[in-house]
Formats: C-alpha cells, sequence, structure tokens
C-alpha cells in the first residue's frame, strides 16, 4: 500500500488505461498501456508496432541505393540525417574518397534538418502543454525550412538527397542566399519562443523536476541525442566521433545535469543556436567541386561488417550493415534513437501523472515510425 | 391596440407596452402564459446566436494570436463557417456507446445547457431588458450556475470510458472549489452595494464602476474574479477537463453530433455570463461611464446607448479571457487546486475583510 | 586500454573466447552462450575495462548458426568492443539476457526474440515487441517465408 492510500485508510484501487493507438499526444500510433491509481502513474508499458514495417527485412532484398530511400521513412523529421547516415556506411565500405564539396554540403542540410525537427518539436511540446499557438509559430518557421529544402532537390520532408558517393545533384544557386537569409530571420524569431514558453511560470512548474532521470540510467538505458544530454550524458556523435565536416566547425555539446523535463526542452533550445552557429561557419565556405563521387551502377561492398553512427535531432542513429559480397546487404540492422529512449519511459513516469507523462513524452521527442522502423 | 414606446435607451417601456397589449387582449392568465413563452423563444434564440457569433469570434481571435487568418472560405471572411459547423454537427449521427447508461448519457447534455439558460434570465443586457430581477440576483446567479457540474459528472459517469471519468472527477474537484473564490470575489463587491439585487448593483455604479470606486479590494476581487470563473467554465489554460493532449476529450469524449453541441454551446454561453457577471459587478454592467457630478462628460456618455455599453464590456472581457486561453500553457490538476486551496481563497477571504474595513471606514469613492 | 589490452584482458578471463585476427573496424570477441554473460559482466563492472553503454543490439542469421551482436562502448574511457555470441542450436536457441547490466537490452532483447527468436533466460518481459502476439515463425531469419504476404522485390 503507497502511503497516499494509508494516509486516507481506505483502499483504492489500481486501473488500466491505453492510451493511444489513437490518442492526440503519442503523436503516432503508439500504445502506452498506463497502470494508474487514480491520476497517479504506477507503471508504464509501451506497445508498439502500429507502423512496423520492417525496413530491415525489406534492405535484405534491395540496393544500396535503395535502401537509402527506405531510410527516409524512419525517421522523417531528421530524414536527410539517415541518409547520410546509410550513405556514409556504404562509402565506408567502399573506401569512396568522398569530395570536400559533398562533406560541407551534408552537414549544412543536417543542421538545417535539425532545426527543422527541432521547431517543429517546440510546437508539439507547446501543444502538449495545452499552449496551442506555439504550435503554429514552430510550423511558420519550419516552413522556411522546407521551402529551401523544396527549391535544392525538389522534396519538402522525405528528401532522398543523398545517394552513396555524395549527392543525387548539386545545390541551387539560391541555396546559400536563401539559407542565410532564414539564419538571419530566425535569430530574431529564437527569443519569440523563449519568450512564449520559456519562462512561463505555468510551463516551468510543469516541467522542472518532474520527468527526473538520473544520469546512470540514461546510459544504461541507452538514452541518447538532447533527451540524454538533459541529464549530463555527453553522448554527441557529432563530438566522439566527428563525421561529414563536423571536425572543422566549431560548435558547443548542449549538457544540462538536472535531467528533468524542463533540462531537456533546455537542451533543445540551445541546439538551435548551436546548429545555426554551424552554419554560420560553413555556408560561405562551400568548396568548389565535384558533388559526387564515381560509384559503379552495382554497388557490391566488400564482405565484412560495417557499423557507423550518426547523430539525427532525435540522439543516435547507428547503421550496422553486414555484408556478404552481394549486390544487396546480408543483414541491415537500424539501432534507432526512439527505441531506446522510450525504454525509459516507464522509469521517468513513475510516480508523476497523466499530464506529466504528456510533458515527458514531448521532451523525449519520440517519433512513432522511428520506434517501429 | 398595442402601443410601442420603442426607445434604445429604455426598455422598460417598450417591454412593459407588449406586457399591457398581451393582458389586454387575451385574460391576464393566457396573456402572461403567452409572455413566458415569447420570452423563453427570444433566450433560446439569443443562446443560438450566441453560440454562433461567439464560436466565429473565438476561431478569429485566436487564428489572430496565432498568425494565421481563420475561417475564410464559407461567406465572406468566413462568417457562415459556424452555421455550416452548426448544420454538420445536426445532421452528423448520435453515437452512444454500448455499455453506456443511456438515459443519464442522454440527461447530462440537457442538464448541462439548463444551467446557463436559467442563468441568462437573470442577466440585465440593458436598462429594463432583464426577465427576472430577483433581489437576491447575484446569490441565484452563483447557486444555479453551479448546476452545470452535475451535467458533467453525469456525462462522465455515464459515458463508461476512463477518460471521461477522469475528466469529469477533475472537473467536479475544479468548479466546486473555484467557486468560492467566485462567490466571495463576487461578495467582496456586495458588500459595497448593499444589495444582491443586479438592478440595484448597477444602479449604484451611476457615479463611477466599482472597479474604480472600490480602492485597492476592488481589483484584489476583480483579479481573483477572473482567474477563478475561468477556471470554473474549464476555459484554457485551466481546461484540464477537457485537456485534449492529456484525456482526450475528458467528459464529451463520447459525444458525437448535436450533443456534442450542446456541450460546446453551454461552455460558450458559460464563458459569455462569466464576463457578463463580471461585467456589471466590477464594470457597471450596462451603466454607461460616469464620473462623479461631472454632468457634461457624463450627458455625453449617455448618448451610447446602455446595451452597446453592456456588450462593449462583455466582448473586452472576453478578449483578455481569450488572449489568457490562446498564450497560456495548462496547468497539471494537483497544481490548479493547489492555486485555488492555498492562494485564492486565503487572498480573496482576507480581501473580504480588507473590503470590510474600506467600507466601514468610507475609504471608498 | 586499446584494442590489445583489452583483448589480453578478455583471453585472460575466457580463454575459450575467440578473437579474429583480422583487424575490423571494432575489436570482436566470439563467445558460446555459457560465457556470454560471465564475460559481459566484467566487462561492464571492471575498472579498466568499463563498458558502460551498450549503443547497439542485433541479431545475425548465419543459417548454421543464429548470432546475437552487443556493441558496447565506454562513456569515460571511449574504447569500444564487439561482442557476438555464436547459436548452434536453431530449433530452441538460448542465451543468457544482459538485462541486469544494460536496461536498455531489455528492449533489444525483446526485438531479437520477436524477429529471430531467440529466448534470453532470465528476461523479465520475453515478449513480441513489433509483431502481433499471435504472429508465427521468426520473419529475419533467413529460413522464413510468408507464403500469405510475400512480396518479391
Amino acid at each position: 500500500m503507497s502511503t497516499e492510500q494509508t494516509v486516507l485508510g481506505n483502499e483504492t484501487q489500481e486501473y488500466f488505461i491505453n492510451m493511444g493507438p489513437q490518442h492526440p499526444s503519442t503523436h503516432g500510433v503508439l500504445r502506452l498501456l498506463l497502470t494508474l491509481d487514480g491520476e497517479i502513474i504506477r507503471k508504464v508499458e509501451p506497445h508498439m508496432g502500429y507502423i512496423h514495417r520492417s525496413i530491415e527485412k525489406m534492405c535484405e532484398k534491395d540496393s544500396y541505393q535503395q535502401i537509402v530511400h527506405l531510410t527516409d521513412r524512419m525517421d522523417y523529421l531528421s530524414c536527410h540525417i539517415n541518409n547520410e547516415a546509410v550513405c556514409l556506411t556504404v562509402e565506408m565500405g567502399l573506401q569512396l574518397e568522398i569530395p570536400e564539396r559533398v562533406k560541407v554540403i551534408r552537414t549544412i542540410i543536417s543542421e538545417l534538418t535539425r532545426l527543422a525537427s527541432h521547431q517543429l518539436w517546440w510546437g508539439v511540446m507547446g501543444m502538449d502543454l495545452g499552449a496551442i499557438t506555439g504550435f503554429l509559430y514552430g510550423f511558420r518557421d519550419r516552413e522556411l525550412i522546407t521551402d529551401i529544402f523544396e527549391e535544392t532537390c525538389g522534396a519538402r520532408l522525405t528528401m532522398n538527397y543523398n545517394v552513396p558517393g555524395g549527392l543525387m545533384f548539386d545545390i541551387h544557386p539560391n541555396f546559400q542566399k536563401r539559407t542565410k537569409e532564414f539564419l538571419a530571420y530566425f535569430k530574431k524569431k529564437l527569443p519569440e519562443y523563449e519568450e512564449l514558453l520559456t519562462g512561463n511560470v505555468i510551463f516551468e512548474e510543469r516541467t522542472k523536476g518532474i520527468g527526473y532521470i538520473s544520469k546512470e540510467d540514461v546510459i544504461s538505458y541507452g538514452v541518447t541525442g538532447p533527451s540524454g544530454r538533459g541529464s549530463g550524458f555527453a553522448c554527441d556523435i557529432r563530438k566522439l566521433h566527428p563525421y561529414s565536416a563536423y571536425d572543422r566547425v566549431e560548435f558547443k555539446e548542449i549538457l544540462y545535469n538536472e535531467g528533468d523535463s524542463y533540462a531537456r526542452y533546455m537542451v533543445r533550445m540551445d541546439e538551435m543556436k548551436e546548429s545555426m552557429h554551424i552554419i554560420d561557419q560553413l555556408i560561405d565556405n562551400i568548396p568548389e567541386g565535384d558533388y559526387k563521387a564515381k560509384t559503379k551502377a552495382v554497388i557490391k561492398l566488400p564482405a565484412g561488417e560495417y557499423y557507423q553512427r550518426v547523430e539525427t535531432a532525435r540522439g543516435e542513429l547507428g547503421v550496422y550493415i553486414i555484408s556478404d559480397n552481394k549486390k544487396s546487404p546480408y543483414r541491415v540492422k537500424f539501432r534507432s534513437p526512439g527505441f531506446s529512449n522510450l525504454s525509459a519511459l516507464d522509469t521517468m513516469a513513475k510516480g508523476c501523472k497523466i499530464a506529466d507523462l504528456v510533458a515527458m513524452m514531448s521532451t523525449l521527442d519520440l517519433v512513432i515510425p522511428d520506434i517501429d522502423r | 391596440m398595442i402601443l410601442l414606446n420603442f426607445s434604445i435607451y429604455d426598455f422598460s417601456d417598450f417591454i412593459n407596452s407588449i406586457d399591457t397589449w398581451l393582458v389586454e387582449t387575451f385574460s391576464p392568465t393566457i396573456g402572461h402564459l403567452i409572455g413566458l413563452v415569447l420570452v423563453g423563444t427570444c433566450f433560446l434564440l439569443f443562446t443560438a446566436l450566441l453560440g454562433l457569433s461567439l464560436v466565429y469570434i473565438e476561431r478569429k481571435v485566436c487564428a489572430f494570436f496565432q498568425q494565421r487568418l481563420g475561417p475564410m472560405r464559407v461567406g465572406p471572411f468566413g462568417t457562415a463557417q459556424t452555421i455550416a459547423d452548426i448544420i454538420k454537427l445536426i445532421f452528423k449521427e448520435s453515437l452512444i456507446t454500448k455499455q453506456s447508461d443511456k438515459f443519464l448519457f442522454n440527461l447530462a447534455a440537457f442538464v448541462i445547457m439548463m444551467a446557463p439558460f436559467i442563468v441568462l434570465s437573470a442577466i440585465p443586457f440593458a436598462k429594463g431588458l432583464q426577465a427576472l430581477d430577483m433581489d437576491i440576483g447575484l446569490f441565484f446567479i452563483i447557486s444555479v450556475s453551479s448546476i452545470g457540474v452535475t451535467g458533467i459528472l453525469l456525462a462522465g459517469w455515464s459515458s463508461n470510458n476512463k477518460y471521461s471519468l477522469i475528466g469529469a472527477m477533475r472537473s467536479g474537484a475544479q468548479i466546486v472549489s473555484y467557486e468560492l473564490s467566485v462567490a466571495i470575489s463576487l461578495m467582496t463587491i456586495v458588500i459595497l452595494t448593499g444589495s444582491l439585487q443586479l438592478s440595484e448593483i448597477i444602479a449604484s455604479q451611476s457615479n463611477g464602476w466599482w472597479i474604480f470606486k472600490g480602492n485597492i479590494p476592488a481589483i484584489i476581487a476583480f483579479v481573483i474574479y477572473i482567474i477563478a470563473s475561468t477556471a470554473e467554465t474549464n476555459r484554457g489554460p485551466f481546461d484540464m477537463a477537457e485537456a485534449e493532449s492529456e484525456i482526450t476529450a475528458g467528459f464529451h469524449t463520447e459525444y458525437s453530433g448535436i450533443k456534442f453541441a450542446y456541450f460546446f454551446l453551454a461552455e460558450y454561453v458559460n464563458f459569455f455570463i462569466i464576463s457578463a457577471v463580471g461585467a456589471t459587478v466590477f464594470f457597471g454592467g450596462w451603466m454607461p461611464l460616469h464620473i462623479g457630478d461631472a454632468t457634461f462628460f457624463n450627458n455625453a456618455m449617455d448618448f451610447i446607448p446602455p446595451i452597446i455599453w453592456f456588450f462593449g464590456k462583455v466582448a473586452v472581457i472576453m478578449y483578455f479571457l481569450m488572449w489568457f486561453k490562446w498564450t497560456f500553457p495548462r496547468l497539471r490538476i494537483d497544481q490548479l487546486l493547489t492555486l485555488e486551496w492555498k492562494y485564492l481563497l486565503p487572498i480573496s477571504i482576507v480581501n473580504l475583510l480588507l473590503m470590510s474595513i474600506v467600507a466601514l471606514k468610507g475609504w471608498h469613492w | 586500454m586499446n584494442n590489445d589490452q583489452i583483448k589480453e584482458k578478455v583471453l585472460k578471463w575466457f580463454p575459450d573466447a575467440e578473437i579474429p585476427a583480422e583487424a575490423g573496424q571494432f575489436l570482436n570477441v566470439i563467445v558460446t552462450p555459457e560465457i556470454l554473460h560471465p564475460l559481459a559482466e566484467k566487462l561492464r563492472y571492471d575498472k579498466e575495462t568499463h563498458f558502460d553503454y551498450l549503443f547497439c543490439l542485433s541479431g545475425v542469421d548465419w543459417v548454421s548458426n543464429l548470432m546475437v551482436v552487443y556493441h558496447l562502448t565506454s562513456t569515460n574511457l571511449g574504447h569500444e568492443i564487439v561482442l557476438k555470441v555464436k547459436i548452434a542450436d536453431r530449433e530452441n536457441p538460448e542465451v543468457d539476457t544482459v538485462c541486469d547490466l544494460w536496461k536498455t537490452a531489455e528492449f533489444h532483447e525483446r526485438e531479437v526474440y520477436d524477429l529471430f527468436g531467440v529466448k534470453f533466460k532470465n528476461h523479465p518481459d520475453l515478449r513480441r515487441i513489433l509483431l502481433e502476439d499471435d504472429w508465427e515463425g521468426f520473419p529475419m531469419r533467413k529460413d522464413y517465408t510468408d507464403e500469405a504476404n510475400i512480396v518479391e522485390l
């Protein structure tokens, strides 16, 4: 019997609630089986797989160029970074020398993707806490980034801009100009975000000290990305194992040690500034050269195992390819960040209220297709 | 022969002439009965119009805060949008879940409509335009408006849905708690007026509104009233009962079609009522802005019809409440109750004492 | 610690562990199911190795045997290792869970169970995670055929 029950002196009965698969705040088809005592959460049991498309199995039948396209559909908010991860793995297997121009462009677009993802997250975070206005603000600014993407590669969400060996085609002549315009615009708008939510008393009440998870637990659960860094886990792959052009730019790894929802929120807010800082350094220094290294039409990776880690907007994405020197891989495993991040939800949510759970899930920034693959 | 003494400034002659005509044409009993039916029909029409226009206004105001246009497609500037919505809601299938308590489920939608409908009858819209001017007017409003919570509890219980039940329980706890603060903050002004009758309260503000005359306690009371009444009507940032991101739609999750429209309508009428009561008690209702004995100024203000004063004041209060709703995140239920029991209620009780001292010492104007 | 030191250390603990000679991306250690858990526990808690972060856990079907691959790294020391456990018994593959060492393994092992049918002993809640509970067979195995929903690419 818990303390509240003994104090009241009467028996209370625990009950279950199915949160999802159709629920406004699971942002997709995730089902959480909640064990509740009144409004207090005793246990959270995630049930997933509603959008499982067996991408890993499909990869075993596809050529390496085709695999890239499937990865868009995992974490659709950091699709470019997912594509990049596969391309980097294939390039590692082929031991291809990638033109400098490609590396820089990939890095810029990756950071733009991260910005867009965080903008959407910020809007959704506000919406989950009941401040719907923020959602529209987030979308307003994200639209400008998707416009840039659209001009460069023709797609707004699932971009497929990467191919093994480089990029599908060169950047649009307007790319640099528009990106700079966007940065100048968004640097003014970011303080607006902070004004609307960050300093708000209700917001702080709702997030500070809520959903605490310790650094040990974060490492043990493999919670990465901004969610892990909110608990002081230095897990930024861009720093630990720099890929593309991250070794030549200067940026801070944002770390907060509080481990609560507010810390995870602040990590993302600060990360947006760092992303803009990275783009600032690169946008004027895109080297001339080819946008693609020469590859054979049918790529065959030498037999062996290749593992590439990248930092998506949600955390560490691992691509594990086992090749047996055929045109399709023998086995592909995607270590998706959302899957591991979700596993920590039960630890975070115990003893909180339903409303806190919603805030917590927002700060984990779950994308369901990324979890289910 | 019907004699219509219609004046936009004073409706009492107009109403009386209709009454006289009815009584003279028919027998007194039938005449009064017809009068009652007429008044009821007027209120029905008014409620429907109010719902239609408030939904449209809220959507436009919300769009304004969110940097978009809001409804623009149906009719000029989307003005016919809510009519289209109502038509859609009427023609929608009214679903009832299998395991629900069907009688209570249907009853809840009517109970929830009933409370605001009765309260409307006591609201003075303009000089002489008030259905019930009782000597316990304010008390009547406070007590009747709490019938609404029964409807919410019934809806939550009979839906046989856990989300609905959580929503209803939250709402019950919330409304019952915040009613205290609402009542006490209104009582603070009643100390000055010395009457619960709404016409008296308005008349006492003929030389200035209580928000200006009542010294600091009146301002504190108004702030508390606005917070508490927002919570009482389940509007954001206190919309815990229907927090869509947590418990889908709370107590009205299982309602569809026209019954859902009733809940929606009740919410907006309640919204209007709290603004109207706030405007009446603190801002003089239909009373134009008067400053003491400044006759010229007062006469100039009197030139604007009272009905415009009333709806103008209500609109301003509503705009502020909408502003809150579309800006702030939602509180958590325990934080909400903490706010009431630990802060608002003690402050309003102290404020009540303070106001008694002010009234005794004559520190108000 | 560099790879050679870790290799030495692992061989000192468990001389049976098989460490392929060719230099890959990571240091590979191939073990049998019996010594997986003791070795993992040593790697996890030994002060010099301190592999506290399991960043990937995957199943592989090598037709002749099943394999579970553990990618480990140390958050403070920075070195990496890949543990591979070879399970010869395809009919009833069993291996000890590592949930008690790395909590993230709980979900990942459920996924491997779901897709490859490897049973993890002592796992607190070994159920299917991505597929429905009544799914027949283990789709990621190379010998899996799904007559009803077959899609040939």
